[in-house]
């Protein structure tokens, strides 16, 4: 089999990872803002359950989340499994996890924020909206940016794992090629690719990170 | 014509009483400094005038307008959500460390509240803020960030974003502690030209000298209460021990 046909084999793959990177990024970023509004919460029960959430996000395999999501609507609620729910179950996985881990390091950046900001605003007379969005949101994400490159670096290997619940992601077909060829070629490629694609995703951060720093 | 009324404040942390009992008037175009040792409660009484902290009881008002009252307990009752933004739209504060916002260029410090509380047109915000820019010193920093001026220039700054406002009363938190001692100099001389503009200040300073200069009343605060008040003359020939001590020790 040549390099040529392996490539195109993997395409669809390379496509699907892609697509479960971006829709991940999409939904969890929002969703860890407001995960970390309910974990500095100033009631209990939220704070509580929000830190109940992230600490069972964090402590438990990326791989188990994903089976519990795909295969637990059957096993808790008896509702019959279909195939198009295969990539949906992949991504509600990647989202609640991600979630977890991004609204972390937004709590992080929002406490590391001074509380002199807060009550320039409120003296200045801007809304809580206004002082979030305006002031105290932009800080925190010149602030956030290192440590949101690494997890979302992070995510471009960990969409491999969606070959638990067989999604075929690029991984996932390599595997599969490797199987029935009997050559190591489609790891290598894999490989190659994560590589890229990751070097890829530093280059962009880096630039953003370039782009605000013109205030400390 | 009095711009500000408290009328027995009291503010405790824990078990720890840190304003007693205090009752202050200031009265239009009035400057007033407020000194005494550290830990004596006059940031805490700024604090709670300009409501960033709240004070268990007493009374405090703005022109006439009531922001905090007391119930028949005794504690301080604030008035609704709406009305406290209103009356805050009479005063400003200067903050010890500035506290500009390091992501906006030194015009859009000065704008942004403008155009954005106020819904003043933004090309006649940015006209009189380069006014007052220009006022202080300032108008070819006008695209510069905080972080490239000095801490003088970025006091400085923080004034004419307080301005901007058009407050009744401007309240400064002790404005040039922060500061390198060959900086405050450029601080203080804008203050001193509000003065002489009878715009109506109330002054937490260690500036001694600047207080005695400046001010019309000097409060002398000790252990959460108003140990001495009177002109700067007053004050400063105090028979008060606890004053002339004070005094004694700062200059």
């Amino acid at each position: 089999m040549s390099i040529v046909s392996i490539l195109i084999q993997l395409t669809d793959g390379m496509i699907k990872t892609v697509e479960i990177f971006f829709l991940t990024l999409l939904f969890s970023l929002p969703l860890g803002l407001l995960l970390s509004f309910c974990r500095m919460s100033k009631n209990l029960i939220i704070r509580s359950l929000a830190k109940f959430y992230i600490s069972i996000m964090r402590g438990t395999p990326l791989m188990l989340q994903l089976m519990v999501v795909y295969f637990g609507p059957y096993f808790f609620f008896g509702i019959q499994i279909t195939t198009a729910y295969r990539f949906a179950a992949v991504i509600i996985g990647f989202v609640l996890n991600y979630a977890a881990y991004f609204a972390e390091i937004y709590r992080s950046g929002i406490e590391s924020i001074s509380i002199g900001q807060y009550e320039a605003a409120k003296i200045l007379g801007y809304s809580k909206a206004q002082t979030f969005y305006k002031i105290i949101l932009p800080q925190v994400i010149k602030r956030i940016l290192p440590p949101v490159t690494n997890e979302v670096i992070t995510l471009v290997k960990d969409t491999s794992l969606a070959f638990a619940i067989a999604v075929s992601e690029m991984f996932t077909v390599a595997k599969g090629i490797v199987a029935a060829q009997a050559t190591l070629v489609p790891f290598a490629i894999a490989g190659v690719f994560y590589y890229l694609f990751n070097l890829l995703v530093a280059f962009i951060f880096e630039k953003i990170e370039k782009k605000l720093s013109y205030y400390r | 014509m009095q711009l500000l009324e408290i009328k027995h404040m009291k503010k405790k942390f824990g078990s720890l009483s840190v304003l007693e009992d205090i009752s202050l008037s200031v009265k239009k175009g009035e400057v007033v400094s407020i000194i005494g040792p550290s830990g004596s409660g006059k940031s805490t009484l700024l604090r709670c005038a300009t409501m960033l902290e709240k004070m268990d009881s007493g009374e405090l008002t703005y022109l006439s307008e009531t922001a905090v009252h007391n119930d028949e307990a005794g504690n301080a009752v604030y008035a609704d959500k709406a009305r406290l933004r209103q009356i805050q739209r009479y005063y400003g504060l200067v903050f010890q460390n500035f506290n500009l916002f390091p992501h906006y260029t030194v015009l859009k410090n000065v704008t942004d509240a403008p155009i954005s509380v106020l819904s003043i047109p933004k090309s006649q915000a940015q006209k009189e803020a380069m006014e007052l820019l220009e006022q202080l010193g300032l108008g070819d920093k006008a695209d510069a960030y905080p972080h490239q001026l000095s801490g003088g220039q970025q006091q400085r700054v923080s004034i004419a974003r307080a301005m901007a406002l058009n407050p009744q009363i401007l309240f400064f938190d002790e404005p040039t502690s922060a500061l390198d001692p060959e900086l405050t100099g450029e601080v203080l001389r804008v203050i001193r030209e509000l003065a002489q503009k009878h715009m109506t200040m109330i002054i937490v300073t260690h500036e001694m000298m600047f207080a005695k200069e400046v001010s019309d009343r000097i409060l002398f605060i000790d252990a959460g209460v108003i140990r001495a008040q009177g002109t700067p003359d007053e004050i400063f020939s105090s028979d008060d021990e606890r004053v002339k001590s004070f005094l004694a020790r700062c200059m």
